[in-house]
C-alpha cells in the first residue's frame, strides 16, 4: 500500500452539485486531491462518478459549487480550460477518431487553428519520447481503427500526456482489459504518479481501487458518504459504503446439468471476415455446447468475437462452416426463426438494437412476435391483446416507470434497469402458453450499465430460467458475473474459443491468462492452485 | 443558449407549433409582399379571399389539394419508414403517361374495352409506374447504402425529359397543332365533376378514401406495425425478426403507387391528357404537406388543404395587386422550415447558459 | 467512329468540358466541406440558384464583376449560416433542413427576380467575365478567371483538409465529434465554418453561370447541377482531388452529349430524341453513386447531430 505523500492540493472541489431534471446526480460534493495522489472514485452505475469527472473535465457546468486548480477557480463548461489548466482525461468510450492516425489524434487541438502550419515531425518525436517514457508505445502512423483495445487506450492517455497533464482522470479504464493488461496499466500508472502526477481513478471494483489508490471516495446516490484512506480499508466496508445495504447478489448454487438433447450445440463454427482478403476468421472452428438447465459463460476482452458469436446464436449472421443446432435442429440463419425456435435473445446494446425507443411499451413487447396467430389475423394486429400481454408482463417483471401511460408509454423513456426488465420479459415470455420457460436463453452483457439493484434482478432471472430448464449461454466481460453465475466457463480469444471447464477450475489468474491468448496446458496448470 | 430535452413533451407547445409556424410564415412572407410595393393587408385578404372566400374559390382549392393529398400521403408513408422519397414529382409524371398510355385515344378509339375494366387497368397501370420507379432507389438504399434523395431527386429529370420524349413522338396528339401534349383519355375514362361550375372532381373522395386507408394501415395493420418500427430504428426492427428489406420494398412501391395515382388522378380529373407544366411541383409541395401534417395520413388531407388554398390564393392575389406568383412557392418553404423548428420546441426547451 | 475521334480531338470540346466542369468543382469543393465536417448540406441547389442571381443582380446594379462574385459567396454564407441553425444547433433532420432550404432559397430567387424585372419578355444581360486571352496556355486562355480560381481552390482546400491544424479539427468533427470536444475544440462552432464556408463556394459557383457561363438569369438554370455535386462528392471519396476528377469526367460526358445533339445523327448513326442526351448527366450521377457505394470512406459522423451533455 503505497504512503500517503504530503503536498498541497492541486486539485480542490467545493460544494459540487448537479441536477438532470428530477434526477440528482452530484449532491454538494467536496474532495481535494493532492500531487502525487491516487484518489479512488468508487460507486456503482448511477451514484454520479461520471457526472462528476464530467464536470471536472469541463463536458457539464455545475449547478453549484467550485473547482480550484493549485488555488486558482478553474472556467466551467469548457474541457479548453480544463485543458490548458493541466486536468486530462482518459474516458471510458474513447474519443478517438477511427479513421485518423494516432499522431492525428493526439496532435488535435494542440495548435493553433488559424496557424496554416502544423509542425508534424517535432510532435512525432515528442511524441515517441512520451511512448517510450511511460511505457506506452505505439505507432504514431498507425490507423487508430486497426488498434487493440488495450492500444487504443494506450494513445488516450498518450493525448492526455502530451498536453502536459498534472491532473488525470481514468474513467474505468480496466473495463475492457485482461486482468494482465490491468497489471500493466497500473505499472504505469504509478509510474506516472512517481513522475508527479494526480490521478483520480473511477472504478467499480473493489480489489483494483484498494491496490491502486492512497484514498477512497465513495459516491452513494449522488453523495460522498466515505472518504478514507486506502490503507485499512476492506471490501466489505466498501461494498457497504458503495451500496447503503448489504445486497445479497445471487449466487450459483451447484446443479447438475440435465440430460437430453443440447439446449445449443456449436461444432467447428466458422465465421470468415467479410471481403476477398478474408484474414483471420471473426470465429474460428468454436465447438460449444449448453446443455439444459446449465449457465454456460463466454468470458474474454471484447473484440475477440463475442459480438459475432452472439448474433450467430440470435440468427442475425450465417456460418460459414460448421454447424448451429439450437434444441437439435438446424436452423436457417433469420431472426424470426430462431424467435420461433424459442431462442430468448438479450442483446448487448438495449438503446440501440434492443427496443425501439420511439415505439410504445406495448408495441416493443410484442415487437418479436406480432406476426403470430395470438396478435394478428389477415394483417390486423389484436391490440387488445397485445396490450393486455403487455401489461401481464409489467407486473411480473416489475417494470417500473409505467405510472403515467401504462403499456402505452414511450419506451424510450425508460430507466437503463426498467428497459432492460422489459427486454428480458419479453425474451423469457417468448415460449407462449405452451413452454414455460424458453430451451435457451442468449444473454449478451446483460448487466451491463445497470445499478447493483438491477444487476441482482437480472442474475436472479437468469438463475431461474436454469433452474426450470433453460439453457443459458452467458457471453460477459464482467468476470465478477462469470463467476457468479456460471456452471461452466470458456474463454474467447480472437476468434477461438477455449474448452468450457467446470467454473470451480479456474481463478483470475488463469481466465486472465486465456484472455489474453495462453496456452490451454499452462492454463490447466495453475488451475490446479486455488484462487 | 442551448437546447436542453423536456421530460414530458409539452401539450400546449404541440398545439401552438403549427399555429405558430403559420404566423412566423405569414410575418416573412409580409415583407416580401411589402417590398413588391403591394398593400400588405389587402394582400392577405385577397389570398384568403381567393382560397377559400368563394364557392368558386373553394372548389378551385379542392381541385388543387387532390393531387396534392396523394403526393402529401406518398411522402408521409416513406418518410414514416425512413425512405427519403423526393422523386413523386417523376412518379407523378410516370404515373400520367402510363394512364394515357392505357386509357387514351391512341389511333384514334384507344383501346376497345368496357369502361369498368379500362378504368381500373388505368389507374392500377399509373400506380405501378410509380411504384418500380421508386424501386429502383429504395433497392438501391437498401442493398448499397446509396442515399435515396439524390437518386430520387436525380430520376425526376430523367422522367420528365422521358416524358417529353414520348410527348414529342410515340404519345404525341396528332390534333394538338404542335404544342407537347399527349393523346387525350377516352371520354368515359375521364372523371366527373363533383359540382356544375366548378372544376372539382370525384377525385377527390378518392384521395380521402386514400387517406383513411393509410392511417388504417398504419394503425391496425401488421404492415403498418412494421412500417413504423423500422423507420424509428431499423436495428431494433432487424434484430426481432421484422424484415426490413422486404419492409422497405413494400413502402417503396406503396409511396411510389401513391403518387403515380396522383398523376393519373389528375390527367382524368382536369386536363384529360399529359403535357410537361401539368404539376407545378406537386411532388415537391407533397413533401412540405407530409411534414406540415407530421407524417399523419389525416393530417395530411388538412395540410393539403391548406397549401392548396394557398396556392390558389396567391395565384388570384398576384393577378389583382401585382405581387409575383412565387409567393405561394415561398409560403410553402418557409411553412416547411417553420414547422421543423415550431415542431422541435415540444421536445426541447431554451435555456440560457453556456452548457448544460 | 471516325467523327467522334475528330470531336474529342478539337480544342473547343475541352473548352466546354472546363466551362462545364468549373461549376461543378466549386460546388463540389463547397458540399465536400460541409460533409467532411458532418453536415449533409441539401441547401446547395437553392445556393446555387441564390449565388446565380445575387451575383448577377449586383452586377446589373453597377458592381464590378468580382464584386458582384463577392455578394454571391456572400449570399451563400448567410444562407449556409441558416442552414447551420437549423442543422447544428437546432440538429433537425439534415435532408429535411436542406430541402426546405433549397426550395426556400429557389423560390426567393424567383421572387425576387420578378419583383425587380415586372414585365421583361427577354431578361436582362450583364457584361460577363472575358476569356483570359492573355494566357499563353492553350484551353486556359479560353476560360474565364473563375475557372482558374476553381482549380486553383482545388490544391489549396486538400492542403487545408490534410496539412493545417484547422483542417485536422474539421475532418475529426465529422469523424467523431466527442474526440474534438475532448481537445478542447468547439464541435458547433467548427461546423457552422465548415457550412458557411462551403456555401459560399456554392455561391460562387451559381454566379460563375450568371457571370461567366452566361449573362443572364433564366429560371431553372441550375437544372440540377447541385444534386449532381452531391452525388460526385461520395464520388470523390470526399477528396479534393478526386473532386476534380469526378468533376471532369462528368463535364466530360456532358459536353458530349451537347456536342453530339448538335451533331444529330450523323456522329453514331443513330436518330435518337435529344431528350436521350440531356438524360446522359443524370443518369451518369446516379451510376456514379452506385459505383462509389462499398467504397467510399464515409467521414463516420456525417449526418448525426451532436447533441452536447444530452442523457
Amino acid at each position: 500500500m503505497p504512503a500517503d505523500p504530503p503536498s498541497p492540493p492541486v486539485l480542490r472541489l467545493t460544494g459540487i452539485t448537479k441536477r438532470f431534471g428530477p434526477l440528482l446526480a452530484n449532491d454538494g460534493i467536496s474532495l481535494d486531491l493532492a500531487q502525487g495522489e491516487v484518489l479512488a472514485l468508487l460507486g456503482e452505475n448511477g451514484a454520479g462518478k461520471s457526472t462528476l469527472v464530467a464536470i471536472l473535465f469541463g463536458h457539464y457546468v455545475a449547478d453549484s459549487g467550485t473547482v480550484e486548480v493549485d488555488g486558482r477557480a478553474l472556467p466551467p463548461g469548457h474541457p479548453r480550460a480544463a485543458l490548458d489548466a493541466g486536468i486530462g482525461m482518459v474516458h471510458q468510450h474513447f474519443t478517438l477518431a477511427d479513421n485518423l492516425s494516432v499522431l492525428d489524434n493526439v496532435m488535435l487541438g494542440t495548435e493553433s487553428l488559424w496557424w496554416p502550419f502544423s509542425r508534424r515531425d517535432a510532435a512525432r518525436r515528442r511524441l515517441v519520447e512520451l511512448g517510450m517514457r511511460f511505457g506506452l508505445a505505439v505507432d504514431p502512423q498507425a490507423r487508430v481503427a486497426g488498434l487493440s483495445v488495450g492500444e487504443r487506450q494506450r494513445v488516450e492517455i498518450l493525448k492526455a500526456l502530451y498536453r502536459g497533464a498534472r491532473v488525470l482522470i481514468l474513467d474505468e479504464p480496466t473495463a475492457v482489459l485482461t486482468p494482465q493488461e490491468s497489471e500493466t496499466l497500473f505499472a504505469t500508472l504509478r509510474q506516472m504518479v512517481a513522475a508527479g502526477l494526480a490521478l483520480i481513478f473511477i472504478s467499480h471494483k473493489l480489489d483494483e481501487v484498494l491496490r491502486i489508490s492512497h484514498r477512497i471516495a465513495v459516491l452513494r446516490g449522488g453523495r460522498l458518504v466515505a472518504l478514507l484512506p486506502a490503507a485499512g480499508a476492506d471490501k466489505p466496508l466498501l461494498a457497504e459504503a458503495m451500496v447503503g445495504r448489504s445486497v445479497e447478489m445471487p449466487r450459483r448454487a451447484a446443479a447438475p446439468a440435465r440430460q437430453g438433447a443440447p439446449a445449443c450445440e456449436l461444432r467447428s463454427a466458422t465465421v470468415l471476415a467479410p471481403g476477398p482478403a478474408h484474414g483471420r476468421p471473426l470465429l474460428d472452428g468454436v465447438d460449444l455446447q449448453v446443455q439444459p438447465g446449465e449457465i454456460v459463460a463466454v468470458a474474454g476482452v471484447s473484440g475477440n468475437g463475442q459480438a459475432v458469436l452472439a448474433e450467430l446464436l440470435c440468427g442475425q449472421l450465417a456460418l460459414d462452416s460448421g454447424s448451429l443446432r439450437v434444441a437439435g435442429r438446424a436452423l436457417p440463419a433469420r431472426p424470426r426463426t430462431f424467435v420461433d425456435a424459442g431462442v430468448a435473445r438479450i442483446p448487448e446494446d438495449r438503446h440501440a438494437v434492443g427496443v425501439v425507443g420511439d415505439l410504445a411499451l406495448w408495441e416493443n413487447a410484442v415487437l418479436e412476435r406480432y406476426h403470430r396467430p395470438a396478435y394478428a389475423r389477415l394483417g390486423v394486429l389484436k391490440r387488445r391483446h397485445a396490450m393486455a400481454d403487455a401489461q401481464a408482463l409489467v407486473e411480473r417483471f416489475d417494470v417500473r416507470g409505467t405510472e403515467a401511460a401504462g403499456v402505452h408509454t414511450v419506451t424510450r423513456r425508460l430507466s437503463g434497469g426498467n428497459m432492460q426488465k422489459l427486454i428480458l420479459g419479453r425474451a423469457l415470455m417468448a415460449g407462449g402458453a405452451a413452454r414455460t420457460v424458453p430451451p435457451l436463453i442468449v444473454a449478451n452483457q446483460p448487466t451491463w450499465g445497470l445499478d447493483v439493484g438491477a444487476v441482482a434482478y437480472v442474475h436472479q432471472q437468469l438463475l431461474d430460467a436454469a433452474a426450470a430448464g433453460s439453457g443459458v449461454l452467458l457471453i460477459s466481460e464482467d468476470l465478477e458475473e462469470v463467476f457468479a453465475l456460471a456452471d461452466r466457463i470458456a474463454v474467447m480469444h480472437q476468434g477461438r474459443l477455449g474448452a468450457a471447464r467446470p467454473a470451480r477450475d479456474w481463478n483470475l489468474a488463469s481466465i486472465g491468462l486465456a484472455m489474453a491468448g495462453g496456452g490451454q496446458r499452462q492454463a490447466a496448470m495453475t488451475a490446479g492452485a486455488t484462487a | 443558449m442551448r437546447l436542453e430535452r423536456r421530460d414530458t413533451p409539452s401539450r400546449s407547445a404541440a398545439l401552438l407549433a403549427p399555429v405558430a409556424a403559420i404566423a412566423g410564415t405569414l410575418g416573412v412572407a409580409s415583407l416580401l409582399v411589402a417590398w413588391a410595393g403591394a398593400p400588405v393587408a389587402q394582400a392577405y385578404w385577397l389570398l384568403l379571399e381567393g382560397g377559400f372566400g368563394s364557392r368558386f374559390a373553394i372548389t378551385e382549392t379542392l381541385t388543387r389539394a387532390t393531387p396534392l393529398i396523394l403526393t402529401g400521403l406518398a411522402a408521409a408513408v416513406a418518410f414514416r419508414a425512413r425512405l427519403f422519397n423526393i422523386g413523386a414529382e417523376g412518379q407523378l409524371y410516370l404515373g400520367a403517361l402510363a394512364a394515357v398510355a392505357v386509357g387514351g385515344l391512341h389511333g384514334g378509339s384507344g383501346w376497345a374495352a368496357p369502361v369498368w375494366l379500362l378504368f381500373p387497368a388505368m389507374m392500377a397501370a399509373a400506380a405501378l409506374a410509380g411504384a418500380l420507379l421508386l424501386l429502383g432507389p429504395a433497392l438501391m438504399k437498401s442493398r448499397l447504402g446509396v442515399d435515396e434523395v439524390v437518386t430520387t431527386l436525380l430520376l425526376n429529370f430523367i422522367v420528365l425529359l422521358f416524358v417529353g420524349a414520348m410527348l414529342d413522338g410515340p404519345m404525341k396528339d396528332p390534333a394538338a397543332m404542335g404544342w407537347p401534349q399527349s393523346v387525350a383519355l377516352q371520354e368515359p375514362l375521364q372523371l366527373d365533376r363533383l359540382v356544375e361550375r366548378g372544376r372539382v372532381h370525384s377525385g377527390l373522395p378518392g384521395a380521402l378514401v386514400a387517406a383513411l386507408l393509410l392511417w388504417a394501415l398504419l394503425k391496425f395493420t401488421t404492415h403498418g406495425f412494421e412500417i413504423r418500427a423500422v423507420g424509428a430504428n431499423a436495428r431494433a426492427a432487424a434484430f426481432a425478426g421484422m424484415p426490413v428489406g422486404w419492409v422497405t420494398v413494400k413502402v417503396a412501391l406503396l409511396s411510389g403507387a401513391l403518387a403515380g395515382l396522383a398523376g393519373a388522378v389528375e390527367v382524368a380529373g382536369r386536363a384529360g391528357y399529359v403535357t410537361l407544366d401539368m404539376s407545378p411541383g406537386y411532388g415537391y409541395s407533397g413533401i412540405v404537406i407530409a411534414m406540415l401534417a407530421a407524417l399523419h395520413p389525416l393530417g395530411v388531407v388538412a395540410a393539403a388543404v391548406f397549401v392548396a388554398g394557398i396556392l390558389v390564393g396567391a395565384d388570384s392575389m398576384s393577378r389583382a395587386v401585382g405581387v409575383p406568383t412565387y409567393i405561394a412557392d415561398v409560403i410553402v418553404a418557409t411553412a416547411l422550415i417553420a414547422v421543423l423548428v415550431a415542431t422541435l420546441f415540444t421536445q426541447y426547451r431554451l435555456r440560457r447558459g453556456p452548457r448544460p | 467512329m471516325n467523327e467522334l475521334l475528330e470531336l474529342l480531338a478539337a480544342a473547343p470540346f475541352w473548352v466546354s468540358v472546363l466551362r462545364v466542369a468549373t461549376p461543378l468543382i466549386l460546388g463540389t469543393l463547397g458540399a465536400l466541406l460541409c460533409e467532411r465536417a458532418g453536415v449533409l448540406n441539401l441547401g446547395i441547389e437553392g445556393i446555387m440558384v441564390a449565388g446565380a442571381f445575387a451575383g448577377w443582380l449586383a452586377v446589373y446594379a453597377g458592381a464590378s464583376l468580382w464584386g458582384g462574385v463577392a455578394v454571391a459567396a456572400a449570399t451563400g454564407a448567410l444562407i449556409g449560416a441558416l442552414h447551420a441553425l437549423l442543422t447544428v444547433s437546432l440538429a433537425l433532420s439534415q435532408h429535411v433542413a436542406g430541402l426546405g432550404i433549397t426550395l426556400l432559397a429557389t423560390s426567393l430567387a424567383s421572387y425576387a427576380y420578378r419583383v425587380s424585372f415586372p414585365k421583361v419578355d427577354t431578361p436582362p444581360t450583364v457584361e460577363p467575365f472575358a476569356p483570359m486571352a492573355w494566357l499563353p496556355i492553350p484551353v486556359l486562355n479560353a476560360q474565364t478567371p473563375l475557372t482558374l480560381l476553381a482549380l486553383g481552390l482545388v490544391p489549396l482546400i486538400g492542403w487545408l483538409l490534410y496539412r493545417t491544424p484547422l483542417g485536422l479539427a474539421l475532418r475529426t468533427v465529422g469523424e467523431n465529434p466527442a474526440a474534438a470536444e475532448g481537445q478542447g475544440l468547439s464541435v458547433a462552432g467548427l461546423r457552422y465554418g465548415a457550412v458557411i464556408a462551403g456555401s459560399a463556394l456554392m455561391g460562387v459557383a451559381g454566379c460563375f453561370l450568371t457571370l461567366a457561363a452566361f449573362n443572364a438569369f433564366f429560371f431553372n438554370m441550375v437544372n440540377g447541377r447541385g444534386w449532381v455535386c452531391v452525388a460526385l462528392v461520395v464520388f470523390a471519396s470526399w477528396r479534393p482531388g478526386q473532386a476534380l476528377a469526378g468533376a471532369l469526367l462528368f463535364a466530360f460526358f456532358d459536353a458530349l452529349q451537347l456536342r453530339l445533339q448538335q451533331a444529330g445523327s450523323g456522329v453514331l448513326g443513330l436518330e435518337l430524341p435529344y431528350q436521350l442526351y440531356l438524360m446522359l448527366p443524370y443518369v451518369m450521377a446516379i451510376v456514379a453513386l452506385v459505383v462509389m457505394a462499398h467504397r467510399a470512406s464515409t467521414p463516420q459522423a456525417l449526418m448525426k447531430p451532436y447533441r452536447k451533455g444530452e442523457r
